[in-house]
């Protein structure tokens, strides 16, 4: 299979499906359709942002493409590397290319670690034993993620939330990734810490090159961040496109209901802009809508739409929508 | 519209730990009209959420203490009240609704019961009466169904149907004054433009003063009049909505509208961002709070902390520095 050569990631048709099991003899009754045969790709350097309201499946696409999850079907090519076909042990090596930035800080590092051993431990995983070096090295990830060196002996609890964000980062960036998914980084820190978090990732993807798969459902941050946005609901991609064509000429009714549903922080334009409020609540994904998923909640649904799933089309070069109505 | 509905003076609680006692509210004051909705904009551990449940005496003591102050709800202080007269108040002629509908609900108990109990308990309704006042606030607040939901537990709704019934169960007993503390933030964007539409839509109707507690600047412009601005325990701007916005006085709140991403930028700018972090105040700070985080700061900030004075009718801002003609460090 040859790609693009500046293709970094290329997703084919990915599906997750998680089994439910119930009962005594744990027989399975049914499946959560968590992600339904998406496919996209991420270009060398580039940030994609990944939109959606919580349950709709965009943190596991983050995961089925690491491998974290073992994906249903589909395909994921890392460079020319197809992901879902490695056995374990090169997967294993495969990592090193790949990290992840986790949600909650206060969640994701281990509280009786070291600053030091939280860093250290993906160096200590791939080799690395020498501790002197090791110790070099976090001093010099501390010192990019602009936390003192100091502190490497200090424990997480020692820090704030924004503090130990960037130790998650530091973390990630410790075996020279060329690809991070950065899986809501910022959604439980405040709002100026958000602006500083957000800030160091934009200069380090500069500085290293790093291609980015931004996961958020803060749409005017991923705005900021990112290059192209893709606008996922329940399991499915509904629109994506470069960000200024997105949220300047939004194609799609979900993506125009989520973007006038953004709260923004000047009184004049919320009075003049047009808000479109949607009715109800995200279906479940264990028993989808038939045809398009949106359909139960869109101003513009048809007979079609319960019908057929529409197709997921170019509209305009590198713009993609998902609707029968456009 | 005349004399204010509540008129808060000089409030101060601060709270016991281990570390030493936290100085989480240092003497604010705010009033608030009938009718009128007032946001409480700032972060974590900024004192918005305790400045309020002080007015309502939920402040669990120990540790938490009110120092001083007074606030007066139609001419009777709040603070001053005895257990008893405090109780008729809340829940009934000011009522609250809290951030996160999940834990806030009783998950063992019927929406129905929970619902009428408020009701029984503030309005003497029978438990016929509550019944059938439950089913049209249900309805009010739009919930399908309400007469076969009432028996439906709290997991069986989803977020923003828990949402709604918390705001029905806080306008049960017509409230005078509504305090939401947060309740849009556990909410995705499209169910919390529900929830603000519905909040705008029972304000004209129903006419209750509203007080709304958030982080989240865009909820406040949307919905308020006016807008305190709350950093270290103090409230350091206080404006009308528009001017806030359009004119803000203080370099926090600038600040906080710069990190901001516009929604509208086509242009890629840097944020701007407020380097450091927001203080815990171990003790009455003799400087602005504000000084090791600020851009404009000078000799003064360090020495005294500002008061809030006003700089034009209803914009009040506490700081040494007019930042129009500052001269800013960075």
């Amino acid at each position: 299979m040859t790609t693009n050569n500046n293709v970094l990631i290329k997703v084919e048709n990915l599906v997750m499906h998680f089994p439910i099991y119930r009962g005594v003899i744990r027989r399975q009754v049914g499946v959560v359709h968590a992600v339904d045969g998406i496919s996209f790709t991420i270009q060398r350097g580039e940030t994609l942002g990944l939109v959606g309201e919580s349950g709709c499946g965009k943190s596991t696409t983050g995961r089925a493409i690491l491998q974290l999850y073992k994906p249903t079907a589909g395909n994921v090519y890392y460079k020319d590397t197809n992901l879902v076909k490695l056995r374990p042990e090169p997967m294993r090596l495969m990592r090193r290319e790949m990290q992840m930035i986790f949600q909650d800080p206060y969640a994701s590092l281990n509280p009786r670690m070291t600053v030091r051993d939280l860093i250290g431990e993906p160096l200590m995983a791939f080799g690395e034993n020498n501790s002197k070096q090791i110790d070099e090295r976090v001093a010099s990830l501390l010192d990019m993620v602009q936390l003192n060196p100091d502190f490497s002996s200090r424990y997480p609890h020692e820090f704030s939330g924004g503090q130990r964000q960037r130790i998650g980062v530091a973390r990630a960036l410790a075996l020279n990734p060329s690809f991070i998914v950065c899986d809501e980084p910022i959604s439980a820190l405040d709002v100026s810490i958000q602006a500083q978090v957000v800030n160091l990732l934009e200069e380090l993807q500069q500085e290293l090159n790093l291609t980015y798969l931004f996961i958020a459902h803060d749409l005017s941050m991923v705005r900021h961040i990112s290059n192209r946005v893709a606008v996922m609901y329940l399991g499915t991609f509904v629109e994506l496109a470069d960000r200024t064509t997105l949220y300047r000429k939004p194609l799609h009714p979900y993506t125009q209901a989520l973007l006038s549903a953004i709260p923004v922080a000047d009184p004049t334009y919320n009075e003049q802009r047009r808000r479109i409020i949607l009715e109800g609540d995200v279906p479940s994904p264990v028993n989808p809508p038939s045809g398009c998923r949106f359909r139960t909640r869109c101003p513009l649904a048809d007979t079609i739409c319960a019908e057929q799933s529409p197709e997921w089309r170019e509209v305009e070069p590198g713009h993609f929508a998902a609707c029968h109505k456009i | 519209m005349g004399e204010p509905l509540l008129k808060v003076q000089g409030l101060e609680t601060h709270f016991k730990t281990p570390e030493g006692t936290v100085h989480a509210v240092n003497g604010v004051s705010f009033h608030i009209k009938e009718g009128e909705t007032l946001g409480f904009v700032g972060e974590s551990g900024c004192g918005k959420s305790v400045t309020m449940l002080s007015c309502l005496r939920l402040i669990p003591a120990p540790p938490g203490k009110i120092i001083a102050g007074e606030a007066f709800f139609k001419g009777n202080d709040l603070l001053k009240m005895t257990p008893d007269e405090i109780r008729h108040v809340r829940g009934g002629q000011i009522s609250m609704v809290f951030q996160d509908p999940m834990t806030s609900l009783n998950p063992v108990m019927s929406i129905g019961k929970q619902m009428a109990e408020p009701l029984m308990l503030h309005l003497n309704l029978t438990k016929e009466q509550a019944r059938k006042r439950s089913i049209e606030l249900l309805g009010l607040v739009g919930i399908p169904n309400a007469a076969d939901r009432l028996k439906d537990y709290p997991h069986q709704y989803s977020g923003g149907m828990r949402q709604r019934v918390m705001i029905a169960m806080a306008l049960s007993c017509n409230p005078q004054i509504l305090i939401a503390d947060e309740p849009t933030t556990a909410l995705d964007v499209t169910i919390q433009a529900q929830i603000v539409d519905l909040v705008k839509h029972l304000r004209e109707e129903l006419g209750m003063a509203i007080i709304w507690i958030t982080h989240d600047l865009g909820v406040v412009a949307s919905l308020a009049h006016r807008v305190m601005v709350m950093y270290g325990g103090y409230i350091i701007e206080e404006a009308n909505v528009n001017d806030l916005f359009a004119d803000p006085r203080h370099p926090y709140t600038v600040g906080l509208l710069g990190s901001l991403p516009k929604i509208h930028e086509d242009v890629h700018k840097k944020l701007f961002s407020i380097e450091g972090m927001p203080p815990v105040l171990y003790k009455k700070p003799n400087a602005c709070p504000f000084a090791p985080r600020c851009n404009w700061v000078i000799e003064r900030c360090w020495q005294e902390n500002p008061t809030l004075k006003t700089v034009m009718d209803g914009h009040s801002v506490a700081c040494w520095v007019d930042i129009r003609n500052g001269s800013k460090k960075r």
